[in-house]
């Protein structure tokens, strides 16, 4: 097994609100193996984004409340605010989930990454090869520096912020919704060229969020499930969606669309019931009210049970194998 | 008989400063709809499909070409004819939250429909029947009248609209882009609430950009490539035997759980270049030929309730 690049255990990081806390990540472990990339699925306000944020850019009203996440022996949660400078961007990137649309309209695309690389002590003029060899990857021309951002396509525009957020080579790189988005065509270019910079290094290893199991299914080598703040289940991308163990990861898979299924000869369902309100959530399996196979047990916090390389937050699997 | 018949419709709009440009966001479009019947209408971003369903709304004026529904041209619709059709013609759209004020509550987008196409109901029988059609789109009434959007979700949104048109009960329902902000385990129930109501008589325009969704839930497939129809017919067919490269380009990228994309290969999607040629799919089409850039275009029926814009389709 390849080495773990970042390890992530019990960490917890709330909103704090006026009425109390939300806790939208609450005792979430995993590992990041070196060269892999980490799909993170889930529904929408399940956590992801809180969790890839609050990774690389914490600030308030997040609130980290527990738990650690280790990259270089370190834990990453509790920096001094001058090291975490050093970290972010350097040593892990994020590309936050709209950032395409950020991009700041009234300066030039060359000027946008000199600003950057300048807070890092570098510039643009010392990065150009680089600069322009990784735009040759995602297909933009030379000319895309002299251009605004409102000038490119939202496929563009993603592909450049790809380049932008990886020119420090981190270990790490979030890449939060970058698909969500896109067409269909535009899609499957991202995520093409995404995995051509990873194979020429442009980083080490990728947590690649998305609500789209679909879309996570083509890039991701294993997949961590999310459920309302907490994971429910990881495992190898094939494996997990041949067989599934949780009763949220059955049903999400169940309800996609597939070829050869139509309304007209064959049903597809959906999971009846909403997610949990996070705030002040207390403890129980946070599925137990969708969940067809909820019993006594699950009102008390399931914790995430290990079966060889694959993992399952469900109390189905307290002795090993399902009930 | 098709109740809604679309006939060479064009929209422009005015480009730049002063308009002297035109941008053709649809482009000379003709099809037809029966009564219970979910046509899909598929394309990227910025083919044309809002467009097509605000026209079909009246919410837009066509630059040329004609809707006639119910054997009447919908431009032509004066006052009580005028309510008339949208009493049977109505339109969901893709953000819920736009569609309702958020000083309000949820109640008065039911009230408002009594109000304005169904005076007659007596107060008394107004609150059944809202609740009645609550039931059918899978909401508990007593979780929803009452509230406030901003208390609601997504998709409890959308299904109030939803339920707002069974309320109506309209005959032809214009659906942009509802589901693309539900999560996966909601959208199916909304996208199954739509075959229901088909089932019991009602059409629907189901505009996506997502071609798993409406592979899944149409009759009949149209799919749009810059304001134009470049391919159309039976869904099935179309999905199974797609003959105009960009509708095979489209379903080549589709997602699919199951089925690996090869992750090292290039794929060049956007080569968006200038209308010269006459097939507008030129510039990025990998099977071109020289005469497609001059000869003129015309559907052509590939098999039975299935045809193709482009010039080497059966060739
Ligand atoms: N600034 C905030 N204040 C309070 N709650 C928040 C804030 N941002 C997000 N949340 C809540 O945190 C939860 C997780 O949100 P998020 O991480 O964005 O989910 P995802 O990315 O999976 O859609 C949701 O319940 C959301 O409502
Ligand atoms: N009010 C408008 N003024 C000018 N151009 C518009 C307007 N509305 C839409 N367009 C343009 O018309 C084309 C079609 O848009 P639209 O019908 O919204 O496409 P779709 O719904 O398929 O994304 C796009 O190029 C869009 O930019
Ligand atoms: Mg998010
Ligand atoms: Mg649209």
């Amino acid at each position: 097994m390849r080495d773990a690049l970042l390890t992530v255990r019990d960490l917890k990081i709330y909103y704090r609100t006026l009425y109390g806390y939300v806790k939208a990540v609450d005792g979430v472990a995993f590992e990041l193996r070196d060269g892999e990339v980490l799909g993170i699925a889930g529904e929408s306000g399940c956590g992801k984004s809180t969790l890839g944020n609050g990774l690389v850019l914490l600030k308030p009203p997040m609130k980290y409340v527990g738990g650690e996440a280790i990259l270089d022996g370190k834990n990453i949660m509790a920096l001094s605010q001058k090291e975490i400078k050093r970290i972010r961007y350097e040593k892990i990137s994020i590309i936050p989930q709209y950032a395409m649309d950020a991009l700041n309209p009234t300066k030039k695309i060359r000027q946008i990454v000199d600003d950057l690389l300048r807070e890092h002590n570098s510039s643009f003029e010392e990065k150009r090869e680089l600069i322009e060899e990784r735009l040759a990857i995602v297909n933009l021309s030379k000319k895309v520096l002299n251009m605004y951002p409102i000038e490119l396509s939202g496929g563009m525009k993603q592909r450049l912020v790809m380049v932008i957020s990886t020119l420090m080579n981190p270990d790490v790189l979030v890449a939060d919704e970058i698909t969500s988005a896109l067409d269909v065509s535009t899609q499957r270019s991202v995520v093409q060229m995404l995995y051509e910079m990873k194979e020429k290094k442009a980083m080490k290893s990728i947590i690649f969020i998305t609500h789209d199991l679909a879309v996570l299914y083509q890039i991701a080598d294993r997949i961590m499930v999310m459920y309302a703040g907490k994971v429910a289940e990881i495992g190898p991308t094939e494996e997990m969606v041949r067989n599934p163990l949780h009763p949220y990861t059955k049903m999400l898979l169940a309800s996609l669309p597939k070829i050869g299924v139509r309304f007209v000869n064959e049903r597809l369902k959906g999971i009846p019931g909403y997610p949990p309100n996070l705030l002040n959530i207390g403890p129980g399996c946070r599925f137990r009210e969708r969940c067809p196979k909820a019993f006594a047990k699950c009102e008390q916090d399931p914790p995430i049970f290990d079966l060889n390389g694959r993992k399952v937050s469900c109390w189905l699997f307290e002795r090993g194998d399902e009930r | 008989m098709s109740f809604l018949v679309v006939q060479n419709l064009t929209k422009e709009y005015p480009l730049g400063l002063l308009g002297k440009e035109k941008l053709k966001a649809v482009d000379d479009v003709s099809f037809e709809i029966e009564r219970s019947k979910i046509v899909s209408l598929i394309g990227e971003s910025g083919s044309g499909k809002t467009t097509i369903g605000k026209l079909v709304l009246r919410l837009l004026k066509p630059t040329s070409g004609r809707i006639v529904f119910d054997g009447k041209d919908v431009f032509s619709l004066r006052k009580e004819e005028l309510r008339d059709y949208y009493r049977r013609v109505q339109g969901v759209f893709q953000d819920p939250f736009s569609s309702f004020n958020p000083i309000y509550k949820i109640d008065r987008v039911f009230d408002m429909v009594f109000e304005e196409f169904l005076p007659e109901v007596k107060a008394s029988e107004r609150k059944a029947r809202i609740e009645q059609v609550l039931v059918s789109v899978g909401l508990n009434p007593s979780q929803i009248l009452g509230k406030y959007p901003h208390q609601l979700s997504g998709g409890q949104l959308q299904r109030i609209l939803i339920a707002r048109i069974l309320l109506l009960d309209v005959e032809l329902l214009v659906a942009d882009e509802i589901i693309s902000m539900l999560d996966a385990s909601t959208r199916v129930d909304v996208l199954n609430l739509l075959g229901d109501l088909k089932k019991r008589g009602m059409s629907v325009i189901f505009i996506t950009h997502d071609l798993s969704l409406g592979y899944y839930i149409s009759d009949e497939a149209l799919i749009m490539y810059r304001g134009s129809i470049v391919e159309m017919g039976d869904t099935e067919k179309v999905f199974r035997n797609p003959v105009h490269p960009y509708t095979r380009m489209l379903l080549e990228s589709v997602p699919e759980v199951g089925k690996k994309w090869d992750l090292r290969e290039r794929f060049t999607p956007e080569l968006i270049g200038g209308d010269s040629a006459s097939c507008k799919y030129y510039d990025r089409c990998p099977i071109r030929e020289r005469h497609c850039r001059t000869a003129h275009l015309q559907m052509v029926e590939v098999e039975e309730n299935h045809k193709v814009l482009c010039l080497k389709a059966g060739a």
